[in-house]
């Protein structure tokens, strides 16, 4: 089993699930804890334009991801601090509008895209060594951010409010964590794809829940989870020879499930 | 000690107007609280109490008027205020010990990117063992039963060393023998610092507050620790013993 290591591209794969694990493991917790799953999924969704100016352009589509999917993190805090517009209607609009910019986008390109599948449902034996650099230097901002925005970070998520009372810039933070979740978002794409992206951010993340009741040891085990299942998931693609996006999310999925018959006390009462 | 003839404003609110989108949530409110003043101020559901304590907070700004925290505008006046949100069960889920919500209190004294001192873990520590909550420190919050859970609360809003505490339904799903605890602790604290309470409950306004003020869009408030009752059934629109439970003399006559 260990003669597949030696392949560059099986070497490349496991870097990238490693580091979109750790990206994941860390944003996931906030996004879990703070409950905004549906935002999250709106910016990645939204994306998707990005994508498609990427193939208009003839560029590398992560880099025009990379600008389009901060600027839809960043207009849906907006439109939700700022206005009176419900939240779900907000995130709902913009999720599809970027995708049909993206549509667009492709159907103005001359010929077909090739890839697109690649960018909306993930393959991990196929990430390219550039996409790596990129994923790693997203990583190190997160890990920095994170570190450094420990406090705050968590003092927004707990008791917004109170944060705002105690003079925190509530709205600033609360947008550069949304912008820290669009580049989560970057990295993941060339793992388990746009569409899939919400698996990866809520199974580790939530899953952690479980095993602790502190915020910087359920980043800690979203990461060591994450890892483990895109391991898994990745060398199950590789030897049953299927889509390894799916295969990742459908291993943590089941992984997710097996957890409950042994959960030994119920956390969530009270 | 200070000097008890030199008295400040610890709040003072003229002719203000707040609007929820068009409609008026508080009507010409006027208010002036005395530096040392422990405040109760009781009103219906929506009656506009929480409303009250953001325009104080900084949190919402008033539509009209001018409201003053010890001389300074709200935003400004913040590092002096300690706040006790309304209890709210939505939080329980979130990964966080005692210890942790407490020293969140110390964030509005730090600076950006910088870790909690020293210092900070002294003054959190002190403030556990003043609500009796030191030995829960490494509970998780959802642990705790609702009175506790409140005095880890207050102890988060005293490590912001305010000058004015404002309390939000403090009484909240706490049961009587709690509330008496609970009071002593304001009790205790009263000496240093101005107090203004709101409740829905004027059975929970106790012998322990200074004053009394009804608050229903508008504000009747006289300075003193009794309530008219025409005052109160203005204030809520129906007959006062429905809502006092029987025992309105608690806070219609002083003891």
């Amino acid at each position: 089993m260990l003669d597949i290591l030696q392949y560059t591209f099986m070497q490349n794969a496991i870097v990238a699930g490693l580091l979109a694990s750790i990206a994941c493991g860390i944003i996931g917790v906030y996004v879990v804890v703070r409950k905004i799953v549906f935002i999250s999924g709106g910016i990645a969704h939204a994306s998707f334009g990005g994508i498609g100016l990427g193939y208009y352009l003839g560029i590398n589509p992560l880099f025009s991801v990379l600008p389009f999917s901060l600027l839809s993190a960043l207009v849906i805090g907006l439109v939700n601090r700022r206005t009176n517009i419900a939240e779900d209607t907000a995130i709902g609009i913009l999720w599809s509008v970027g995708m049909a910019l993206g549509v667009l986008f492709i159907g103005l390109t001359p010929g077909y895209a090739p890839d697109l599948m690649t960018y909306l449902f993930g393959n991990i034996l196929t990430v390219p060594v550039n996409d790596i650099y990129l994923m790693l230097v997203i990583d190190i901002l997160i890990i920095a951010s994170v570190y450094l925005l420990y406090k705050e970070f968590m003092a927004i998520s707990f008791d917004e409010e109170f944060a705002q009372v105690s003079g925190l810039p509530v709205e600033k933070l609360s947008l550069y964590m949304l912008c820290l979740i669009a580049l989560t978002i970057i990295v993941m794409i060339r793992v388990v794809g746009l569409i899939l992206v919400i698996a990866l951010l809520t199974i580790p993340a939530s899953l952690s829940r479980e095993f602790t009741d502190k915020l910087d040891r359920m980043m800690m085990l979203a990461v060591i989870f994450g890892t483990v299942f895109t391991f898994i998931g990745l060398f199950l693609s590789y030897y049953l020879s299927v889509p390894s996006g799916a295969t990742i999310i459908l291993t943590m999925a089941a992984g997710y499930m097996l957890h409950f018959p042994f959960k030994g006390k119920n956390k969530k009462t009270a | 000690m200070k000097d008890l003839n030199n008295h400040q404003h610890a709040v003072e609110i003229k002719n203000m107007w707040s609007y929820y989108h068009d409609v008026p949530a508080l009507k010409e409110i006027n208010l002036d609280v005395q530096e040392g003043t422990f405040l109760g101020i009781i009103g219906p559901n929506g009656g506009g109490k929480s409303t009250l304590l953001k325009v104080i907070l900084g949190l919402i700004e008033p539509d009209r008027g001018d409201v003053r925290i010890f001389g300074k505008k709200p935003k400004e006046g913040r590092n002096i205020v300690g706040y006790v949100p309304q209890h709210s069960a939505s939080r329980l889920d979130f990964p966080i010990n005692v210890w942790d919500v407490v020293m969140m209190g110390r964030i509005g004294k730090t600076t950006l990117f910088r870790k909690y001192s020293p210092d900070d873990r002294k003054v959190v520590k002190e403030a556990l063992e003043k609500v009796k909550m030191y030995e829960y420190r490494d509970r998780h919050i959802a642990e705790l039963s609702g009175g506790q859970r409140q005095r880890v609360f207050i102890a988060r809003a005293l490590v912001t060393e305010p000058k004015l505490l404002l309390l939000d339904e403090p009484m909240a799903g706490i049961d009587t023998t709690m509330q008496k605890e609970f009071y002593e602790i304001l009790e205790e604290l009263k000496s240093r610092v101005t107090i203004i309470m709101v409740s829905h409950d004027i059975s929970a306004i106790s012998v322990y507050v200074d004053k009394v003020a009804c608050l229903n869009q508008k504000l009747y408030y006289h300075g003193t620790k009794e309530i008219k009752p025409e005052d109160l059934e203005e204030a809520y629109k129906c007959p006062v013993e429905m809502i006092a439970h029987g025992v309105p003399h608690r806070v219609l006559k002083a003891h």
